[in-house]
């Protein structure tokens, strides 16, 4: 198969993915009907709160949805120009960890207890790159080296277990970077680690990337993470895209009572708060959705008509989207000029 | 420990090798080389060396492992005689003797055992008797291994309807009564040859003892599957058999050869069950089974006859199930920080 890149300069598209899954108590939509495009070379942010379908959403695009209970329904995953989707499983296993790499939330458990570090990293380049023995371990040791284990040579042969968190994670970041993949799913790459090693790990992520220029996908609840990081962010809610944005402007004019729900949850450590906000009640079963707004139960605009009747996705600007019925009024009173 | 305090902090960011200097600055205490932690497997040979009933088992066995390899063949080079040497020069001799006793009563080096009714060496018989003995435990539960190990590997990561009929078809096994199936499988291609015979024995008993093992398996890689790791191995693009092979099996290890060394003596006391009952091995080869099978027969007049072959089984066995008991203590990860 042939891999053209596409002309407007997208190295991925996604287009109405819909990924379900049969449980016992329904379906669950997991991801249903989302679509989005990530151009060469940006990071793209997806947050939202836990079961929201941001995991699933990645694990789609690799097609690694565990099969049953989950399946891709209907959709195009266009991953320069070829639809991964119709891939056959020997040739997606060839663009995983070579083309499209992915970094796991836990590294506690993301590395095999019982393989060396440096055999873990070999394996991909042995894999991938054909490389022998000697050039892998080689490799090896300059990946390490380069995400900033200090004498990697040495340590090349530790087990799992003789690396802090911080460190595992920087080993899976050089696993995942080794065969200089196009695009990088970082699936809440710091969630399990502690405050400091957070800023290093993200730190190393940004200057790869700034190295290598691969995209980045970067999946997180953590808003600070994403202001600091993406060039344009998807807010998830309930399997859906409540809000596709550039960064910036998502947090100067959100056109999404969504949205500003969660930037207002955010403590602000200059002013003195009292309680901190949350957005009230829980994120629905998506399993049992009513007709109407996923959100209308905590949303503070609902009306009559988000009750009943499902959302539009409107344009708000250039490259501003919202799902919202009320998504000009929360627009303009973001400060915002809806186009 | 030191080794804990090395992994504790985390070295700092730095990209590339130019900015190594900036990091031996931050952490000046940090010159002296990466010390390696201890590995899982000496920490279990460390656990396994204080249990002194496992100490014992492992002695045991290595040395009657190393006596019945080249126990015959010294035997053979300082008397002369092999295992089925029967001295047909002097009728006198064809008879059995009580341990260190020669032909008319005296006390003799050359017997140490005695010997069986034809005047064959009894301490050779059992060293050879051990070879075959410990042959069979141990092919048999290699055979048992390859099986199940790969059997219960692709149920468990494979899963769903694939893992269903797999493990449907390991209960159906299960039902049968093993013994009767070796039994039947003996005698309806009872070899004409010895060595035939005992080809068929590794056979029948391998292909009924993998079983357990299957389970066991199963049941591991059932709990690893849905672990990270696995996910991150096959998110880089790994193929499912060398994830079963490279990643999961290797993970299963503790508890397959806790089985095996469990399974070793489980296999030899059947193989000894089926020889006394006259369908494992024939002679002129011995198996402790068959020698304790002969020895009965001559109970009252010749005990040395049974004793000695039934002691070192026993012995052996004894050993085996204390080593296994011992590496399955120093295996387990509940045990880790004892």
């Amino acid at each position: 198969m042939t891999m053209t890149p596409s002309s407007d300069g997208n190295l991925l598209e996604v287009k109405n993915l819909r990924t379900y899954f049969e449980t016992d108590d329904g379906t669950v939509k997991a991801v249903d009907d989302i679509s989005f495009q990530l151009k060469r070379g940006e990071t793209l942010g997806i947050v939202g709160e836990s079961g929201s379908g941001k995991s699933v959403t990645n694990l789609s695009v690799i097609r690694l949805i565990p099969e049953p209970p989950g399946k891709i329904v209907s959709g195009e995953i266009l991953f320069n120009g070829t639809d991964l989707l119709l891939l056959s499983n020997e040739a997606i296993r060839k663009i995983r960890g070579r083309r499209i790499a992915m970094i796991f939330q836990d590294p506690m458990t993301s590395l095999n207890p019982f393989m060396k570090i440096s055999r873990q990293l070999m394996e991909m380049t042995q894999l991938h790159l054909g490389h022998t023995k000697a050039q892998a371990r080689d490799h090896a040791v300059q990946m390490l080296e380069t995400v900033g284990i200090p004498d990697a040579r040495e340590r090349a042969d530790s087990y799992p277990h003789e690396f802090s968190g911080g460190m595992r994670q920087r080993v899976m970041i050089a696993m995942a970077l080794s065969c200089e993949p196009e695009l990088l799913i970082a699936d809440e790459p710091t969630t399990a680690l502690d405050v400091t090693i957070q800023a290093q790990i993200l730190e190393l992520i940004k200057t790869l990337k700034r190295k290598t220029g691969t995209s980045v996908i970067l999946i997180t609840h953590d808003l600070g993470v994403v202001a600091g990081m993406t060039d344009h962010v998807i807010v998830m809610y309930a399997g859906k895209i409540f809000e596709q944005a550039p960064t910036k402007e998502l947090f100067s004019v959100p056109g999404n009572p969504y949205t500003k729900g969660l930037l207002r949850s955010v403590p602000d450590p200059t002013a003195e708060q009292g309680k901190l906000y949350q957005i009230p009640g829980l994120p629905p079963d998506v399993a049992h959705l009513k007709p109407g707004c996923p959100f209308a139960q905590r949303c503070d605009y609902t009306q009559d008509i988000c009750r009943h009747e499902f959302p539009p996705f409107v344009q708000l600007n250039a490259d501003h989207y919202s799902l919202c019925h009320f998504a000009r009024e929360v627009y303009s009173e973001s400060g915002g000029t809806p186009a | 420990m030191a080794t804990e305090k090395k992994q504790d902090h985390d070295a700092p960011l730095h990209i590339g090798p130019e900015m190594a200097v900036a990091e031996a600055d931050l952490y000046p205490e940090d010159t002296g080389a990466f010390v390696h932690g201890t590995s899982l497997w000496r920490d279990a040979w460390r656990r396994l060396l204080k249990n002194k009933l496992a100490v014992f088992g492992l002695v045991v066995v290595i040395i009657v492992t190393i006596a019945s390899i080249v126990g015959p063949t010294v035997i053979q080079r300082v008397f002369g005689f092999t295992p089925d040497y029967i001295p047909t020069h002097d009728i006198r001799l064809t008879n059995s003797f009580p341990p260190f006793t020669g032909p008319s009563g005296e006390f003799s080096w050359a017997h140490p055992m005695g010997t069986d009714n034809a005047g064959r060496d009894q301490l050779a018989r059992v060293l050879q008797g051990g070879q075959i003995s410990l042959f069979v435990g141990i092919l048999s539960t290699l055979v048992s291994l390859l099986i199940g190990v790969s059997y219960g590997a692709i149920a468990g990561y494979v899963g769903g309807r694939v893992d269903n009929v797999m493990m449907r078809i390991v209960d159906v096994l299960y039902s049968l009564p093993y013994v009767i199936v070796v039994i039947v499988l003996l005698s309806m291609f009872r070899s004409q040859t010895p060595k035939g015979q005992l080809i068929l024995l590794f056979i029948a008993l391998g292909s009924v003892s993998w079983l357990t093992m299957a389970r066991i398996v199963r049941g591991q890689v059932l709990s690893l599957r849905n672990q990270e790791f696995v996910m991150a191995a096959r998110a880089t693009g790994v193929s499912n058999s060398r994830i079963i092979f490279r990643h999961l099996v290797p993970n299963t290890l503790g508890p397959v050869i806790v089985y095996a060394t469990l399974t070793i003596p489980q296999i030899m006391l059947t193989e000894a069950f089926l020889s006394f009952l006259g369908f494992g091995v024939q002679a002129p080869l011995a198996s402790w089974g068959s020698l304790a099978s002969d020895g009965i027969q001559n109970i009252a007049i010749f005990p040395w006859q049974l004793i000695f072959p039934g002691v070192t089984m026993a012995l052996t066995l004894f050993s085996l199930n204390f080593l296994g008991d011992g590496l399955r203590d120093a295996l387990d990860p509940q045990m880790r920080t004892v």
